[in-house]
């Protein structure tokens, strides 16, 4: 019930004209980086982030996490009706997405992908609603052991869960601690990593590495794919709308069950991606008509959009309730918070209520004002991909050069950012996770702090992460998670050695 | 060399290089910087003074992890049966230095003449360049693209975005 009242009051301090017509510049920002190749999520946040050091932290965040949910609806555009992804997160909507574009469904498919993520993001917002204030309330008894132990558990959980190969994701997490550690030792005040550099003794600023590694990466991805965009026209009239609608009600177990799965994968930083590809999975695996699959059945939108959404929203859960977040663009709004002078963590529900539920209010309007939004510009951002290329690249250029500027108002900032393009664009082809650096470049001062902090109390003794009932289990299912692959098959192999006994 | 490896395809589907030798090179070059980091942290020091782990504690250990990640890394690529594949063919290369080199002298001309005046460069050279777009269309836009810029940042947000000549002469 507190809940519902402190809800109320977030619907409260969120209607006013000013938050309304952020909200809408955010969902409208965040389509058209959806759709845009070489500007996404992350990187789009971190760009207009620096534009917001002025503003009051609340609209603030109302419209970057708009421009968040602008992008997941914006991503699906380009899948259905280009077949090019133009996010990790929706490239199982291509499977079934471009075969209906083909078959002259393109308006069902686009509103089915955007019921599904309006649905799958409303699931995981009735979560946070409920869920999140109680888990702050839990973790304000949190010490620095019990802090460490959690992100430790995100940590490993990224290596554990990750798709990618373990050195890989290995490496890229401690590419980000190392990145974080340069410059100024937070507690010694010695000097660490800077060789003697001025320009180093900031530091590396996340946001120049988040627009480098993906903003810059992406564009050089992209050009070396020579993309020209030959696209299926849609524009979505009402009637489709509604019809497909009519539909959906018979897909509730689909919608559900991905729904279900993106947000244990939101939560746990499994991530969108990963989720996305779940959700289409089990959908087929629990459908009678398997080979319908691939060749434009409805439900394989459904899955995989409900799914990706659910995540992303429901990341943004531990990064409310404890300062932690489940994605990397979440993890950039975390790195928002610090900008405006909160103080990420469990307080946040107690000292800036204002905040935290004004941005949880906007979750319900923005994802509410996005599928309206989403649905009658079609045409435009279809449009917009017919734009060639050569135009909007170095369109993009330039506004990574501003963003990455603007954050310190440093030009060895835009050469950073260079020098992280080619980074990143090395580490996508060679299959290094970029995430995992982003959340630990992130993270890395205040898991380096907690984690001394720790050591300091316990005059340096390990036994502190098993010294209660609690720190111990999330240390136990932080070591869990990073050996369950070898864990999944050793029960694989005592099970594998049975079989032909029994049978 | 590794462009042998196709030696049937079109000059542009060539590889330029092979996926392991970047691979396997990327991962020398990591364990050598966890390397020179531990080296680094080390003399920061990395044992126990009275108040806690000293500075270079943390991340000291953080490289020797990422140091074995990376020799893993390099037994991987040695083993790794893709490896084969091109890393990137001729054409793609060239695809893909045809923006990064406009983006390096970019980021050069943003120091001589401010962030207005390169953008302005960048825009309307790759439009006639590379997107063989009319001189007048491409002028236009770089100028429209470029006054938005310049109102959204520096007037409406007043983010001050570095100068150049251009500018001084307007008194800005």
């Amino acid at each position: 019930m507190d809940a519902l009242l402190s809800l109320m009051h977030g619907f409260e301090v969120l209607l006013t004209f000013d938050k309304m017509l952020l909200m809408l510049v955010g969902i409208t920002l965040g389509i058209l980086v959806g759709v845009l190749p070489g500007l996404g999520g992350p990187n789009g946040v971190a760009i207009l982030l620096p534009l917001t050091f002025s503003m009051d932290p609340t609209s603030a965040i109302v419209m970057l996490s708009c421009l968040y949910w602008g992008a997941l609806f914006g991503g699906a555009i380009t899948s259905i009706l280009f077949n090019i992804p133009g996010e990790a997160w929706s490239v199982a909507t291509t499977f079934d997405g471009y075969p209906m574009a083909q078959k002259g469904q393109a308006a069902e498919a686009l509103t089915a992908a955007f019921t599904a993520s309006f649905v799958g993001s409303l699931f995981a917002v009735l979560l946070i609603t409920f869920l999140a204030p109680s888990i702050a309330e839990f973790a304000i008894w949190f010490g620095p052991p019990e802090f460490f132990a959690v992100y430790l558990l995100t940590f490993c959980s990224f290596v554990g869960l990750g798709r990618e190969a373990k050195h890989k994701i290995v490496i890229s997490l401690i590419v980000g601690f190392l990145l974080a550690a340069v410059g100024m030792d937070t507690v010694s005040g010695q000097l660490r990593m800077t060789y003697g550099s001025v320009e180093l003794l900031r530091g590396f600023d996340f946001l120049v590495a988040v627009i480098g590694l993906f903003g810059i990466s992406e564009i050089l991805l992209t050009m070396e794919d020579q993309l020209a965009f030959k696209g299926q026209k849609a524009v979505i009239r009402m009637r489709v709308v509604w019809e497909t609608w009519k539909t959906l009600p018979r897909y509730w177990v689909t919608l559900l069950r991905s729904s279900i799965i993106g947000c244990w994968l939101g939560i746990t930083p499994g991530g969108a991606i990963a989720a996305s590809f779940m959700g289409y999975n089990l959908a087929k695996r629990f459908a009678r008509d398997k080979e319908g699959f691939g060749q434009g059945r409805i439900d394989g939108v459904l899955a995989p959009e409900t799914a990706a959404h659910a995540a992303g929203t429901s990341a943004l859960l531990p990064m409310l309730a404890l300062g932690i977040p489940g994605s990397g663009t979440a993890a950039v709004l975390l790195g928002g918070l610090m900008v405006w002078g909160l103080q990420p963590g469990p307080l946040l529900f107690t000292e800036h209520a204002d905040f935290v539920w004004g941005l949880i209010a906007s979750m319900y309007l923005g994802n509410i004002a996005g599928l309206i939004i989403v649905l009658a510009t079609v045409p435009l951002f279809a449009a917009v991909l017919r734009v060639p290329f050569a135009t909007i690249a170095p369109m993009i250029i330039v506004s990574c050069a501003v963003g990455a500027f603007a954050v310190q108002n440093a030009m060895f900032d835009i050469w950073l950012m260079l020098a992280f393009g080619v980074v990143g664009y090395v580490f996508k082809k060679l299959d290094y996770p970029l995430a995992p650096l982003v959340l630990a470049l992130v993270l890395g001062d205040k898991a380096e702090d907690a984690f001394r902090q720790a050591m300091i109390g316990a005059r340096g003794n390990m036994g502190v992460f098993w010294s209660n009932g609690l720190v111990g289990t999330i240390t136990t299912l932080a070591l869990l998670m990073l050996f369950w692959p070898v864990i999944m098959k050793l029960v694989g192999l005592v099970r594998g050695g049975r079989a032909p006994r029994t049978a | 060399m590794s462009a042998d490896l196709h030696p049937s395809d079109a000059p542009d589907d060539r590889a330029v290089i092979s996926r392991r030798t970047v691979d396997l090179s990327v991962s020398v070059l990591l364990f050598l910087i966890a390397m020179a980091l531990a080296y680094d942290n080390w003399q920061v020091g990395i044992a126990w003074a009275p108040d806690g782990p000293e500075a270079g504690y943390f991340p000291f250990y953080l490289c020797m992890i990422m140091g074995v990640a990376a020799l893993v890394g390099v037994a991987r690529s040695l083993t790794d049966p893709g490896g084969q594949d091109g890393f990137v063919t001729r054409g793609q290369a060239r695809r893909v230095m045809q923006v990064f080199v406009p983006t390096l002298i970019f980021v050069a001309l943003i120091q001589v003449l401010g962030i207005y005046v390169a953008s302005f460069i960048l825009v309307s050279g790759f439009m006639i360049w590379l997107g063989k777009a009319p001189v007048w269309k491409a002028l236009l836009t770089a100028a429209i693209f470029t006054a938005f810029m310049f109102y959204v940042f520096d007037v409406q947000f007043t983010v001050l975005m570095p100068k150049g000549p251009l500018e001084a002469a307007f008194g800005l």
